[in-house]
């Protein structure tokens, strides 16, 4: 009965492919790391995403697809200010706030941004830093928000927390891909997703999406747990270990001032 | 070595920060000031988030503080009622400087308002400073005799109402005076990260007219309180206390003051003044570059809220 069902649902999708004319390419993608630790020594780090495009029937075609692996962190709500002059000194002037800012967004792809697809593919896809959706609050007028949206960019990218990384993904035999994505020491914590596309003819063929996370471990997680959620406890603490280790120290040097 | 900063979040190579707490730990073994005014701005320099600076830096000075007043102690320096009065004032400063704090935070000022103060203070601390080493150099030089100055508190001081008697400070006065420049300290400590000691030890002996003997270790033991008082208020309401960078800072600073200590045994005074009067103008200038140069970055970023 179960083998009938299963043969009959195989015969109208084979049906389905003869009508349609080709069975969709599927992408298989694997993370070197579900959780990234942050500890004592952590200086950044390093994820591989890897994994194999797979064809129907196995078929390679002559000029492979292209890829765009995109790392995304935790969206949060930043506030760009603008330094102006106020009596000879730059103050923090008028700011803009925007509602989503990935912490962290880096795309590697094959090719550059604008050879694998048009604009609009990018931008429904979010494929490149100029195509995120950062939620501007209403308010200022376009010019002023896309200044303020470049400063914004600029300042993630010289601190390495946004990054567009063309020639980033290998593909070997047209089959298997691969891409390094570099983390910063200053890596925010939280969710991540890894999107990986396929991109061919223009148009977006297949895509799959990985998460992992990024958290502190050990003694650093210890520490910035008590301070958030136990903050007198912590202050008490940190009183305390000064008191010790300052009392030591008089122990330890007996000095005479 | 680097180490990464749990509550800064970043990653610090660990002897930079060692070594910065050693330089103002020398500096502060050799002049007898606790250093404050000296780390928040070099940590500020090294890339620490202000807020975590100035939190970490009065953090350490109640560390740094123990030794000294432990030392003042036995030898009975430390006037309690009068460092009492001081620290109840530094508590409310506090308090207040904290509303202050939270407020040019969230308006994304902070940074500028810290550096702004800095300069203020560093450049008139300096050339108040430098004057006197210069002066004192130079009487010396002319084989004259450095004028002391007398020690009486100000007439306004005198006219304030219920005088008390601190019998350790020899003094007959409204613990008023006491109370304000206590509140006007704790203010600074909050906002800036010092001990205060810089302000406290002469507004004692110039505004207060406290006997010379009780001044630097009563200073020392209100600095030990309202510096635990600010950890407290910042770990509470702005979670910007970095224990790590605290106690980094402390174990450079312990070994720094050692060899200030014995540095400035070898160093005539004044010169040790003169050098002094010029670091502290030297940080007030660089300060005073980053405000007023125009930036690379015209931008800055605040998160959250």
């Amino acid at each position: 009965m179960m083998a009938r069902v299963i043969g009959r649902a195989g015969l109208l999708a084979m049906a389905w492919l003869a009508l349609v004319g080709a069975a969709p390419i599927r992408l298989i993608t694997q993370l070197s790391q579900a959780r990234i630790d942050i500890n004592t020594s952590f200086r950044g780090a390093e994820l591989l995403v890897f994994g194999a495009i797979q064809y129907p029937r196995g078929a390679v075609p002559d000029a492979p697809p292209d890829i765009a692996v995109v790392v995304r962190g935790p969206a949060a709500p930043v506030t760009v200010r603008q330094k102006t002059r106020v009596a000879g000194i730059w103050v923090n002037a008028r700011g803009v706030r925007f509602e989503s800012v990935p912490g962290f967004y880096a795309v590697a792809s094959t090719r550059p941004i604008d050879a694998l697809a048009d604009d609009r593919i990018t931008a429904i896809y979010e494929i490149g830093i100029r195509n995120l959706q950062l939620s501007p609050a209403s308010g200022a007028d376009e010019a002023t928000t896309r200044a303020f949206e470049a400063g914004l960019v600029s300042i993630r990218e010289r601190a390495g927390l946004f990054a567009e990384r063309p020639g980033g993904v290998a593909v070997t035999r047209g089959v298997l891909y691969s891409a390094r994505i570099a983390l910063p020491a200053a890596v925010p914590v939280g969710d991540y997703t890894a999107e990986i596309h396929l991109v061919g003819k223009g148009r977006v063929l297949a895509s799959t999406s990985t998460g992992f996370a990024i958290g502190k471990s050990g003694f650093e997680r210890w520490v910035y747990v008590m301070a958030q959620q136990h903050s007198l406890a912590y202050g008490l603490a940190a009183v305390a270990a000064a008191l010790l280790a300052g009392g030591m120290a008089a122990l330890v040097t007996r000095r005479r001032w | 070595m680097d180490i990464y900063l749990p509550i800064a979040e970043m990653s610090v190579n660990a002897l930079v920060i060692l070594v910065l707490g050693g330089v103002v730990g020398f500096l502060s073994g050799m002049f007898g000031v606790g250093g404050g005014f000296l780390t928040t701005p070099l940590l500020i320099f090294y890339g620490i988030p202000p807020a975590v600076a100035v939190a970490s830096s009065a953090t350490q000075i109640t560390g740094a503080s123990v030794s000294g007043a432990l030392a003042y102690w036995e030898r009975g320096q430390v006037d309690v009622k009068m460092g009492g009065v001081l620290v109840a004032g530094g508590v409310v400063g506090a308090g207040f400087g904290q509303v202050i704090f939270r407020l040019l935070q969230d308006f994304g000022q902070i940074d500028v308002v810290i550096s702004l103060i800095y300069v203020l203070f560093l450049s008139v601390i300096g050339t108040l400073m430098l004057r006197d080493a210069l002066a004192a150099l130079l009487a010396r030089r002319a084989g004259r005799l450095v004028p002391t100055r007398r020690m009486r508190h100000l007439p306004w001081v005198a006219a304030l109402p219920w005088p008390m008697r601190f019998p350790r400070s020899g003094l007959y006065i409204s613990p008023l005076a006491p109370l304000a420049l206590g509140a006007a300290v704790g203010v600074l400590t909050v906002i800036m990260g010092i001990g205060g000691g810089f302000i406290m030890v002469p507004a004692m002996v110039y505004v207060l007219g406290m006997r010379a003997q009780a001044v630097v270790g009563t200073s020392l033991f209100q600095i030990i309180f309202v510096t635990a008082t600010t950890t407290l208020l910042h770990a509470t309401a702005s979670q910007t206390v970095d224990i790590v960078l605290a106690l980094l800072l402390l174990v450079g600073g312990v070994t720094g003051a050692q060899v200030g200590v014995r540095a400035a045994q070898k160093l005539s005074p004044d010169r040790l003044r003169l050098v002094l009067a010029l670091i502290v103008l030297g940080v007030a200038v660089r300060l005073f570059i980053g405000l007023t140069w125009t930036p690379a970055e015209p931008f800055a970023l605040f998160g959250g809220q």
